[in-house]
């Protein structure tokens, strides 16, 4: 090649090819469900391994989608007094509680002004579909001080259409800062014990800083508390995934 | 004051009548109030009778969602709720618009209450 110069021009080298390994992308976001992991104890482990057995052997059956605190989700159980034998219940999920088979999950929605929780067994046969509506995680692991919050941040649509998302993507953190109702509130949400970043505290300062007494600042740095899952839930991932692949 | 815990149905709770009956909606200086439970125990859950002092009146209603946690699968409502009734069982009320629970269905017979509900949970 020859530039404009007449001068012969400098060799570029072909630019090199990038290679997008799909498969690796979408291993490298791993969940484990949170009720796969054993809770710390003098328990045999041969105890979990069984009820693990049967978790993987019901998740084969009936696809149990992966979610957290925050999401939107519309559950239809079977239920003989209903008049389809069906009902369904949409709502946010506002706590996952419980290990092994007996993990539950609390619905929340507000139906014509009235607030209406439902506490469901993840495993119970009685479920017929779970369907994820709305992704997206909040700041805290437990939404209960929504009950103490105004009414249209636990209001959700019952005909509301599953909102789409990419696989391999992150779930997305809904940073919303809640308004509260007067108090008196069911807790004492201010309080540091629970840890509640999700809240707007419209509270005087002299409150906020009331309310810090009760702070246990040692607590973090307690080592009897320590509990690391990181190799269990390795070992566990593993054997779930064999288990589901078959 | 207002009380936090124990949060089923027992003598002296405040209620909230759900139905649209004149009775239940006329605004009064005091609210609601439940003096007797038809119950072996004095614990009224969802499906129970119990008598109720409205307006200087007694009367009695049935309980469609308290605030206590029930058994699994079943919901929890954010306030006691409760629907007028006569002696025979035949609502006082029109329309119930607030969500009533389908175990309802299993206790006791009262079909008539359920006819008149237009949302259920």
């Amino acid at each position: 090649r020859v530039s404009s110069d007449g001068k012969p021009e400098k060799f570029q080298p072909p630019p090199k090819p990038v290679i997008i390994d799909k498969q690796k992308q979408k291993e490298e976001r791993r969940f484990l469900s949170p009720e796969f992991i054993p809770p710390r104890g003098r328990t045999d482990p041969l105890k979990f391994y069984i009820e693990r057995k049967d978790m993987i052997q019901r998740r084969r059956v009936f696809n149990i989608p992966e979610f957290y605190v925050g999401h939107v989700l519309a559950v239809t159980t079977a239920d003989p007094h209903a008049n389809e034998k069906t009902s369904r219940f949409v709502g946010i999920c506002i706590q996952r509680g419980g290990k092994g088979l007996g993990a539950t999950f609390v619905l929340r929605n507000v139906i014509e002004d009235q607030g209406v929780e439902i506490c469901y067994e993840l495993y119970n046969p009685r479920i017929q579909a779970i369907e994820v509506l709305k992704l997206e995680k909040r700041l805290d692991d437990n939404l209960m001080y929504l009950r103490d919050a105004l009414p249209e941040y636990s209001t959700f649509d019952v005909n509301m259409k599953p909102v789409s998302r990419l696989d391999h993507e992150e779930v997305p953190v809904n940073k919303l800062q809640v308004r509260m109702k007067p108090k008196p509130w069911s807790k004492r949400w201010e309080r540091p014990k629970y840890n509640i970043k999700g809240i707007k505290f419209e509270l005087p300062e002299s409150k906020m800083k009331a309310a810090q007494k009760w702070s246990q600042p040692w607590l973090e740095f307690d080592m009897l508390r320590e509990y690391d899952t990181s190799k269990l839930e390795d070992k566990i991932w593993r054997e779930v995934r064999e288990g589901l692949k078959n | 004051s207002i009380t936090g815990a124990c949060r089923a149905i027992q003598k002296l709770t405040r209620v909230r009548v759900v139905d649209n009956s004149a009775l239940g909606n006329t605004p009064y200086h005091r609210p609601p109030k439940c003096i007797h439970v038809y119950n072996k125990t004095g614990v009224g859950k969802v499906g129970d009778r119990i008598l109720l002092a409205i307006k200087g009146e007694k009367k009695k209603a049935l309980i469609v969602g308290h605030k206590m946690p029930g058994p699994t699968m079943t919901p929890r409502f954010d306030s006691n709720n409760v629907v007028l009734v006569e002696d025979n069982g035949n609502p006082v009320g029109t329309r119930i618009k607030t969500p009533i629970p389908y175990i309802l269905r299993q206790r006791g017979e009262f079909s008539k209450v359920f006819a008149i509900a237009r949302n259920f949970v």
